[in-house]
């Protein structure tokens, strides 16, 4: 295999200008995209989540499977008072996972999911 | 609340109870003081390849050989120590096991946790009447579960520890013996679907590692014995022909070993369903090994029917249960209720387990022209891609021909197995059963009891919202935790959920919203 030392440098060019107008299509697209997708509900019985872009999905879990609540906040979402909640379920397949919510919010929803669940006896499963 | 960004976990009720009194009376038990033999015995065998080694090339050359007898040494005294720290007993509802020298731990498991006793023994355990208990708990950390297991206890022991794991106050003793109702009973003659199930692969390869360590430690230089050399002036002669011996030869090493490797795993493999609530599967021929699954943890079975299995209409079946994960080998981790055997017998085991015959053989619905033309897409996108690299490599480096024509070659076949994938693609729901079929290379029929799903996850990717197909998947604590419903239509996918989880679903189903995206 010969090529060009000229040759490479241009390709490398190409690689370097095709990377950069992708990222900036993503960035352009996708953090939209993604914010049109997110929905959350928790009613007295069941906990509903929807994310993703380009794959989507869609999880229910119901409050009498309800195993832990975590709040999770790295240092971005710190400095903009976020939080993010993950509910997980006796399924390792199964948790729900809602981002970026307002702080305050966060911790009502963990209180009031923790109470809703203490209610149901069983190990929920 | 902290500002620290680390997670803040709550648990919501279900876990974590007090641990019983210190002050219990009740006696700790020891392991049978037979492991501390059979402990220094298992160091020396697995050291056998390297003393043959010494033994075969006459002295101890190098270092290499001292380090691992003093590191067996080592070995030897942490396992004697461990005889000596492990106690156990059963006590306020709890089953307990402490151990450790420097770092002591007791490990408390609440009685009502406890899912599943699995009993085994190798070899050198049933000469000395032996047993290693294992106490499936159910966590989703798989850590915890490897901490209960008791290696050595005598097997009226192990008995004796199983009554008391899974006695309920609520049931009532039988005579054991009474009432017992054997489900399944495999037949030596069923070693005949062994090769069809390519266990032996691995069998092959380890006994040709371990021959090769054997050389390598006597020093020997296969190159330059006898046989070996003319056999490979004779492949050098001849490639394709000797391509092909080859071949042949590894093949049929592979249908012995497996055949060999049915018969020492399912010798004697039996299910009995005992008249207290429990499954109990008993299986080998010189390693035993016992599976006790509750009942009411059962939530269903999957009958799996690997391609090269089907071709002799043979089919296995495994256990769904809670707290009982399926693992990987020809045993899949203790979940097994039939091994490879013919595929009507798993079928009738399937209805004996699941006490109806109706999800096992009710029809599954198609999932229609959208995901037929889907498997086709996909697997020639697979296809197009590979060639489309070969043909950019091509370019760079010379390829050798039949690279080229292989690919050209195989379209038929990967149009067959797209073809072969849509088959097997099928759903139904049989009164409170979710039954739900997928996949050509290892084809599953899954039939899944509604009370065990605790949660759905509908999936679509954008080719799938485009076609109108979704993935819907099912959620559990038992088994694979995630049973998977594969491009279904939408509204099939949600009348699917709607019905056998009621009113789960209703609450989110109030107006058909427009898709977001």
């Amino acid at each position: 295999m010969v090529v060009a030392h000229d040759d490479l440098q241009r390709w490398h060019l190409v690689a370097l200008a095709v990377t950069v107008v992708v990222a900036a299509a993503h960035l352009a697209v996708m953090p939209q995209w993604r914010y049109r997708v997110h929905r959350w509900e928790a009613t007295a019985s069941a906990v509903y989540t929807q994310a993703g872009w380009f794959s989507q999905e869609r999880r229910i879990a119901p409050i009498s499977r309800i195993q832990t609540v975590d709040t999770q906040r790295g240092p971005l979402e710190q400095l903009f008072g976020l939080s993010n909640v993950t509910i997980t379920t006796a399924s390792a397949a199964g948790p729900l996972k809602i981002h970026g919510l307002d702080r305050e919010l966060a911790q009502t929803l963990v209180d009031d999911l923790v109470r809703a669940a203490e209610l149901t006896r069983g190990d929920a499963t | 609340m902290s500002s620290q960004p680390q997670p803040q976990r709550q648990a919501a009720g279900v876990d974590e109870r007090p641990a019983p009194p210190a002050a219990d009376a009740t006696p700790w038990r020891r392991l049978d003081p037979k492991m501390l033999v059979v402990q220094p015995l298992r160091e020396v065998i697995r050291l056998l390849p390297l003393l043959a080694g010494i033994l075969l090339a006459g002295s101890t050359t190098g270092r290499g050989g001292l380090w691992g007898l003093a590191g067996a040494g080592v070995a030897i005294v942490v396992g004697l120590l461990r005889w000596y720290t492990t106690t156990y007993r059963v006590a306020a509802g709890q089953v307990q096991v402490r151990r450790g020298l420097l770092r002591r731990e007791t490990i408390n498991v609440p009685l009502d946790r406890v899912r599943t006793v699995d009993i085994s023994a190798s070899p050198m355990h049933r000469i000395l009447g032996l047993t290693r208990v294992t106490v499936g708990t159910g966590q989703s950390d798989l850590k915890r579960d490897s901490a209960l297991r008791l290696d050595g206890l005598s097997a009226a022991d192990a008995e004796r520890l199983r009554a008391e794991l899974l006695r309920r106050p609520d049931r009532v003793a039988a005579p054991s013996g009474a009432g017992e109702e054997v489900l399944a009973f495999a037949p030596p003659s069923w070693a005949r679907y062994g090769p069809f199930t390519l266990s032996g692969f691995v069998t092959v390869f380890v006994v040709l590692g371990f021959a090769w360590r054997i050389l390598s430690e006597a020093r020997i230089d296969p190159r330059r014995l006898g046989p070996v050399t003319a056999g490979y002036r004779d492949v050098a002669a001849a490639p394709w022909l000797g391509a092909a011996v080859i071949l042949a030869v590894l093949l049929a090493l592979v249908a012995a070993a497996s055949t060999i490797g049915y018969l020492l795993a399912f010798w004697g493999f039996r299910v009995v369903r005992s008249p207290d609530g429990s499954l109990q599967v008993a299986r080998g021929l010189i390693s035993t090994r016992s599976t006790t699954i509750e009942e009411r943890r059962l939530r269903g079975a999957e009958l799996s029917e690997p391609l090269l299995l089907r071709l002799v209409r043979g089919a296995r079946l495994i256990a769904i249960a809670t707290g009982l994960r399926v693992g990987r080998g020809a045993e899949r981790g203790g979940t097994l209720l039939l091994p490879p055997a013919p595929r009507e017998e798993a079928v009738r085991v399937a209805a004996a387990v699941l006490r109806t015959a109706e999800p096992v053989a009710a029809p599954l619905a198609r999932h229609g022209a959208a995901a037929h033309r889907r498997r086709y897409t996909r697997v020639l996108t697979a296809w197009l891609v590979i060639v489309v690299v070969l043909l950019a490599l091509s370019r760079l480096t010379p390829l050798p021909d039949w690279t080229l024509v292989a690919s050209v070659v195989l379209l038929p076949a990967v149009a067959a197995l797209a073809f072969d994938r849509y088959r097997s693609l099928g759903h139904a729901l049989v009164g409170r059963v979710v039954v739900t079929s997928r996949g050509s290379l290892v084809r599953r029929r899954v039939m899944l009891a509604s009370d065990g799903i605790i949660g759905w996850n509908l999936t679509r990717s954008f080719f799938q919202r485009r076609s109108g197909l979704a993935t819907l998947v099912a959620t559990t604590a038992a088994g694979r935790q995630a049973y998977p419903v594969q491009d279904v239509a939408l509204d099939e996918a949600v009348r699917v959920a709607d019905r056998a989880v009621p009113d789960l679903l209703a609450p989110f189903l109030v107006s058909e919203e427009p898709d977001p995206a």
